[in-house]
C-alpha cells in the first residue's frame, strides 16, 4: 500500500470525502490536473488542516458567500507569519465553504519546486509555481488562485511592520485585467502574531539559499485568525501604461487594508 | 517490385516500433519505402526495404529510384544509444542530407518526429507548455544538443523550403508494446530509480495513438510544429507503481549526487543527462494538434501501464 493510501485510510473521514468531492474540478484518470494537483492528496491535506484550522487557530472565516460559485478568480491576500500557512488557511476555508466549494491554487515562491518533498507535497495540494504564464492558463482554466503580492515583503515581515502592507506586485492586476478575472481581496488578521520575528539572520539566509531566516517561535503560537472576504472587484482594459496599472493595485490594498482595520477592531486580542 | 499506382512514401527508422504502426496505416493506400539505419527491415511482401546510413551515398540511390511523394522521418538514434557526437552525426547531419534530399528530388510532405525533452526539466517551467516556448534543453545538458539543433534544422528548412511542407511533431513520452525509448525501457524493468521527494508530473501517449498522430500529419499535410499528448496526467512514482516497477529510491541531495549513482551503475533507462527530466516537470499542451488535426487519442494510461504490468506478470518483460 503506497504512503497517500495509507493516510487516507488513517486520517479521511467520510466527510472530509463528501467535502472534496463536492468541489467541482476536474482531474485526469488519476486524479490529477496538469499542475500536479491530487484529489486524494487534497484530502489528506483537509484532514490535516483541520485540527489546525479549528482547533489550534481558531479560524472564523467573513464573506465566503462573496466568492464566486465557479469561473476563474483571484484572490489577493495579505501575507504575514514566515511560514505559509495564511495560504493553507484561505485555502481550507474556501474548499470548506459551506455556500459555494472551490478547489484553490496557491502560487509559491520560485525556489519551493526545487526543496525535495516539500515542493511536490505543495503541488499535490494545489500550489504551483508563482509564474505569470501559468496563472494566465490556470484562469483559462476557470481556477481559483489565491495570489499575495507582497510576496516575501510580506510572509517575511519583522514584529515593527505588522499590518503595515508592503509594496504590491502589479502582475496579478494585468493578469486579472487580460484574463477578464474578478479579484475577491482578502484580510488576514491574526498570522502576524502566530511567529512574531525581531529580525532576521541573513548570512543563513544566503548559506542557505533561502529568501530569509528568521528568529522567532519554534513552533507557531496558537493565535486567533480571522479571514475576511470582501466583495468581487473588477477591472477593465485596456491597459494604458504601469502607472494606471498601479492606481488599480492601490484601490485593491485599500480594500484589503480596510478588512484588516476591520478585523483589528473586531478582536479583543491575539489569543481570543 | 514498385507499386507504380500507389503513390510512394518513405519511412525512416522502419525498425521501431512506432514506425511499424504508421506502416500499417500507410500500407493500404501508398507504396512504403523502408529505411533503417540498424538493420533491413522484412515486413511485408513487395514492400522496399534498405539499410542504409542517411550519411552515405547510397541513401540518395533510394530518391533517385523511388519517386518519393513524401518523408516520414522517425529514424533517430535513441538518446541511451552510443555517444552524443554519434548521436549528433546521425540526428543532425543525417537529417539535414535528407531534407536537402528532399529539397532535390521534390519531395512534397515531410513529417520529423522530434520530442518533448527539447523545452528542457527546468523547476520554473510553468505546465502545459505551448509550442511558443523556449527550448532550453540544450542549456541543461549537452547530451540534449543533437535533439535541439534536429528541431532547429527542420525549422530553418520550414521556413526556407515552404514547399516542403514540414511537420514537426513533438510527442510527450510514447510508451506501450515495441517501444525502445529510455523510459519505455524503465517501466519494462523490474525496479525504477526513483529520486527522493520529487516525483514530477508527467504525460503518456500509447503508440498506437501516436502513429495514428504521424499518419493523420502526413495525410492532412498542414505544415508546423504541434505537440502531440493526451489530455491525462500521472506523476512519475504513480506511473512506475502502476508499471509494476519497484521504486528505488535514491538520494536527491547534493545536486550532483543523482547523477553519479546513474553514471555507475550505467542506467539506460535513467541516464545522468534525462535525471532532471524525472525531478521537474515537463507537461506539453497539445490542443493545437488535436484541434488542427482532429485527434483524439483512444488509449488510456491504464492501457499503457497494464501492457507493462501484465508482460511482467508473465515473465516477458
Amino acid at each position: 500500500m503506497s504512503v497517500r493510501n495509507l493516510l487516507k485510510n488513517l486520517l479521511v473521514s467520510e466527510a472530509t470525502e463528501a467535502v472534496v468531492d463536492k468541489i467541482p474540478k476536474p482531474v485526469g484518470s488519476f486524479g490529477y490536473d496538469p499542475w500536479g494537483y491530487n484529489t486524494d492528496a487534497v484530502k489528506i491535506a483537509l484532514s490535516v488542516m483541520r485540527p489546525i484550522y479549528e482547533d489550534y487557530f481558531r479560524v472564523e472565516a467573513f464573506g465566503l458567500e462573496n466568492i464566486p460559485a465557479n469561473g476563474r478568480l483571484l484572490v489577493i491576500a495579505n501575507h504575514s507569519g514566515q511560514l505559509p500557512f495564511d495560504g493553507s488557511l484561505v485555502g481550507y476555508a474556501m474548499a470548506t465553504n459551506p455556500h459555494t466549494p472551490r478547489a484553490v491554487r496557491v502560487m509559491v515562491e520560485r525556489w519551493f519546486p526545487t526543496i525535495p518533498f516539500v515542493g511536490n507535497i505543495f503541488n499535490e495540494m494545489g500550489a504551483v509555481l508563482g509564474d505569470p504564464i501559468n496563472c494566465a492558463k490556470m484562469l483559462r482554466n476557470e481556477e481559483a488562485i489565491v495570489v499575495f503580492p507582497e510576496g516575501v515583503r510580506g510572509s517575511g515581515k519583522t514584529w515593527d511592520k505588522r499590518y503595515k502592507l508592503q509594496r504590491f506586485g502589479l502582475g496579478f492586476m494585468h493578469l486579472a485585467i487580460t484574463e477578464n478575472t474578478p479579484i475577491v481581496p482578502v484580510g488576514i488578521v491574526g498570522c502576524e502574531e502566530t511567529m512574531p520575528t525581531p529580525f532576521h539572520l541573513k548570512r543563513l539566509a544566503r548559506l542557505f539559499g533561502m529568501p530569509y531566516f528568521p528568529v522567532t517561535t519554534p513552533i507557531p503560537l496558537p493565535a486567533k485568525v480571522r479571514l475576511y472576504f470582501g466583495k468581487p472587484m473588477t477591472f477593465a482594459g485596456p491597459i494604458g501604461g504601469e502607472d494606471e496599472v498601479a492606481v488599480k493595485v492601490e484601490r485593491v490594498k485599500d480594500e484589503i487594508n480596510a478588512l484588516i482595520q476591520r478585523g483589528l477592531q473586531e478582536r479583543s486580542g491575539w489569543f481570543e | 517490385m514498385i507499386h507504380k499506382h500507389k503513390p510512394e512514401v518513405l519511412v525512416t527508422g522502419a525498425g521501431g516500433s512506432l514506425a511499424q504502426y504508421v506502416i500499417n496505416e500507410l500500407k493500404k493506400d501508398y507504396h512504403v519505402v523502408l529505411v533503417d539505419f540498424r538493420r533491413r527491415v522484412q515486413l511485408d511482401e513487395g514492400m522496399s526495404s534498405y539499410r542504409v546510413e542517411y550519411n552515405k551515398r547510397g541513401f540518395e540511390d533510394i530518391f533517385r529510384k523511388h519517386k518519393l511523394e513524401a518523408v516520414i522521418h522517425l529514424g533517430r538514434m535513441g538518446l541511451y544509444e552510443s555517444t552524443h557526437r554519434n548521436r549528433y552525426n546521425h540526428n543532425v547531419l543525417g537529417t539535414q542530407r535528407l531534407l536537402d534530399l528532399c529539397h532535390k528530388y521534390d519531395v512534397r510532405k515531410v513529417v520529423v518526429l522530434s520530442t518533448y525533452y527539447v523545452y528542457g526539466a527546468s523547476p520554473y517551467n510553468p505546465a502545459l507548455l505551448t509550442e511558443e516556448a523556449p527550448l532550453k534543453a540544450s542549456e541543461l545538458t549537452m547530451d540534449l544538443v543533437d535533439s535541439v539543433e534536429l528541431e532547429n534544422l527542420a525549422n530553418i528548412y520550414l521556413w526556407k523550403y515552404p514547399e516542403l511542407n514540414i511537420t514537426i511533431l513533438r510527442p510527450c513520452n510514447i510508451s506501450g508494446p515495441g517501444v525502445l525509448n529510455s523510459l519505455s525501457l524503465l517501466l519494462s524493468s523490474k525496479m525504477a530509480p526513483v529520486l527522493m521527494g520529487f516525483s514530477p508530473m508527467m504525460q503518456f501517449i500509447h503508440v498506437e495513438d501516436m502513429a495514428h498522430a504521424v499518419t493523420l500529419a502526413f495525410k492532412q499535410n498542414k505544415p508546423g510544429i504541434y505537440n502531440v499528448s493526451t489530455d491525462d496526467w500521472v506523476s512519475y512514482q504513480e506511473a512506475v507503481t502502476q508499471c509494476g516497477c519497484r521504486r528505488m529510491p535514491i538520494p536527491s541531495i547534493p545536486e550532483g549526487l543523482p547523477k553519479l549513482i546513474s553514471k555507475r551503475m550505467n542506467w539506460k533507462g535513467w541516464p545522468p543527462y534525462l535525471v532532471n527530466y524525472y525531478k521537474y516537470p515537463v507537461i506539453i499542451d497539445g490542443s493545437l494538434f488535436n484541434k488542427t488535426f482532429g485527434f483524439k487519442p483512444r488509449r488510456s494510461l491504464d492501457d499503457i501501464f497494464s501492457y507493462y504490468r501484465e508482460k511482467k506478470e508473465m515473465g516477458i518483460l
